[in-house]
């Protein structure tokens, strides 16, 4: 299947990435090579056939509900690009 | 023999009888990064003080005889293992001054056995990529060629084994990451099974796909490394509950037995796939040959689905790629953008500017493969057509110990021969995506040289939990074959 430049658009936005014309025209063209390979699957006939997320001998990890000491704010902070002391910085999300 | 050359059976033999002291052996393998890392790109980070530091412990503790399996052992890191307070950039701009608070679980088990941690090796961003092009800081080069790439993901680490910079590394292997490197550098590299050792601590890319191993001078590194890192952790849900044998065994099978009673399988599939070079082909027959003559028997097998191995993988992995990577947004960590109009504003211009051209890729895809109407599509087809790949690796080892292979369809290209032709780079994956699908390990040993001289290696892969046969099959091929005495001319 080939893609369109307004859906490299709007994949974009989805994914929170700014991507220019010039770009846009460029992906549109890989990911469409990429997107005609990939329609070989069609052949495939998977009817009824269960699906598999990953490799599977897993059944439930529980672990024990126990009262750990959080590693606080110096540790969890210590990457944030901005802060105010216990605090991650944003720009303002409520208008 | 110089340092350089030191295996770490070696060295450990070495620094354990008191020849060498870990202090000697860090500086003098720091010197060779000095003087030739400029040229090869291995690193991204080297902290002198900080391993010279830790080779003086680890002299102190072999002088107090407090000794564990890699006191004193030099062992590089690819760079998206977290290590405490070392930078851990995964070779994006988005993480650039990124400093992990905790140790990923292999790294504290290196460390609790006494390894040092000599640096961090460069590679695709993200894990993304067969050629280590695609980091944001560096192009890797091969040693044994400057001119070519040294494959990847995991490049920095296989070219840093195979230059001499380090006793052994660690990579990651999603779809060949491990595997295709040391082929190309011609080092030994190791995917494990999945859920054979966990990924707490890793950066993820795919997390289904994702699994840390060793890639070492030789096989017996290997299973001294698969060794530590093995085992059940209770930081990832996905590490499984079962027993981890002493990999070394494997050796004692070989000497005890050969390969006597082993069978091989060879995929028929794999014979017509198109553009095998001839190099790679006639290193094949050669090591197909050397395993019979020792007493394993050949067989011809079959992976029905193997065309579409490459297609599912690319929706998978980027599906999963396109989920994993939302979390690197500006707010908690790694780079922001400053001048941004509102919330959106900054996670797009922080996303654009902090990730390369892959990495947007990826994400993109796999974007477009879980969108409302392209779901059951792409993303629920390939989870089908993923089950219908593992029951093909399930029936094929019903009748064989391993299924023999390359490793990649022609030896290391030139740097930049493919950089603009994603699709043609993906295609080059194909001997090494199944593993990583089936959840089943893989190894790589050197078998032979291009007539350029550049390494060329051949592929096992065993079922499930085996990587015993993986070892002891690879041990008594490389036992046999002599490559691993070959050291490249920086």
């Amino acid at each position: 299947m080939k893609i369109s430049m307004d859906e490299i658009g709007k994949m974009a936005h989805l994914a929170r990435l700014e991507i220019d014309q010039v770009q846009k025209e460029k992906m549109a063209g890989q990911l469409s090579h990429i997107l005609v390979y990939i329609d070989k699957l069609k052949d495939v006939d998977v009817e009824g056939g269960k699906p598999s997320s990953g490799v599977s001998f897993m059944n439930n990890v529980l672990r024990e509900d126990k009262l750990k000491v959080s590693p606080g704010p110096l540790v969890t902070l210590a990457n944030a690009p901005q802060r105010d002391e216990d605090f991650f910085i944003v720009p303002r999300v409520v208008k | 023999m110089e340092f350089c050359e030191l295996t770490l059976a070696k060295a450990q033999k070495m620094l354990f009888d008191h020849q060498i002291s870990s202090f000697e052996l860090t500086s003098a393998l720091l010197d060779r990064i000095e003087k030739y890392d400029d040229k090869i790109g291995a690193f991204i980070t080297v902290d002198k003080d900080l391993a010279l530091d830790q080779a003086k412990k680890a002299d102190q503790n072999i002088a107090d005889n407090k000794i564990s399996a890699l006191t004193g052992v030099p062992i590089a890191l690819k760079d998206l293992l977290c290590t405490k307070g070392i930078k851990t950039t995964c070779a994006s701009k988005i993480l650039d001054n990124f400093i992990p608070q905790y140790d990923g679980t292999v790294v504290s088990k290196l460390k609790e056995n006494g390894a040092v941690i000599i640096g961090k090796t460069n590679m695709d961003e993200f894990a993304m990529g067969s050629s280590t092009e695609n980091s944001s800081y560096k192009i890797t080069t091969n040693p044994w060629n400057k001119q070519y790439v040294p494959g990847g993901s995991s490049g920095g680490s296989a070219a840093a084994v195979a230059a001499g910079f380090c006793c052994a590394a660690l990579g990651s292997d999603t779809g060949g990451s491990i595997r295709q490197p040391a082929s190309h550098c011609g080092v030994v590299g190791l995917k494990p099974t999945y859920g054979r050792v966990s990924r707490f601590g890793l950066v993820s890319y795919a997390s289904s796909l994702d699994q840390i191993g060793p890639i070492t001078k030789n096989v017996k590194d290997t299973a001294i490394l698969l060794n530590i890192i093995s085992g059940n952790d209770k930081m990832d849900s996905t590490s499984a509950r079962v027993d981890v044998p002493d990999f070394t065994l494997a050796f004692d099978q070989f000497e005890k037995g050969s390969l006597k009673g082993m069978t091989a399988g060879i995929p028929k599939e794999y014979l017509s796939v198109d553009g095998i070079d001839p190099e790679v082909e006639k290193v094949f027959i050669e090591a197909k040959k050397v395993l019979e003559d020792l007493g394993v028997q050949i067989k011809e097998i079959s992976l029905p689905h193997t065309d579409y191995v490459v297609a599912a993988y690319y929706i998978i992995a980027p599906c999963e790629a396109s989920s994993n990577l939302a979390r690197f947004d500006g707010v908690r960590y790694g780079f922001r953008e400053k001048s941004c109009e509102d919330i959106i504003d900054m996670y797009k211009k922080t996303k654009s500017a902090g990730f390369g051209p892959e990495v947007q890729r990826r994400i993109i895809i796999g974007t477009y493969a879980l969108s409302a109407g392209y779901y059951d599509a792409y993303y629920g087809k390939a989870s089908q057509v993923r089950t219908l790949i593992m029951e093909d690796f399930a029936n094929a080892f019903k009748t064989c110990d391993f299924i023999l292979s390359p490793v990649a369809p022609a030896p290391a290209f030139k740097i930049g021969e493919n950089i603009d032709d994603p699709l043609a780079m993906y295609l080059t994956d194909i001997f090494t995506l199944s593993a990583n699908m089936a959840g089943i390990p893989g190894i790589s040993v050197p078998a032979g040289y291009s007539s350029k001289g550049l390494p060329i290696g051949i592929q096992m892969m065993a079922n499930r939990f085996d990587e015993i046969s993986l070892l002891r099959a690879g041990y008594g091929f490389e036992k046999t074959i002599q490559l691993d005495k070959k050291f490249p001319n920086l």
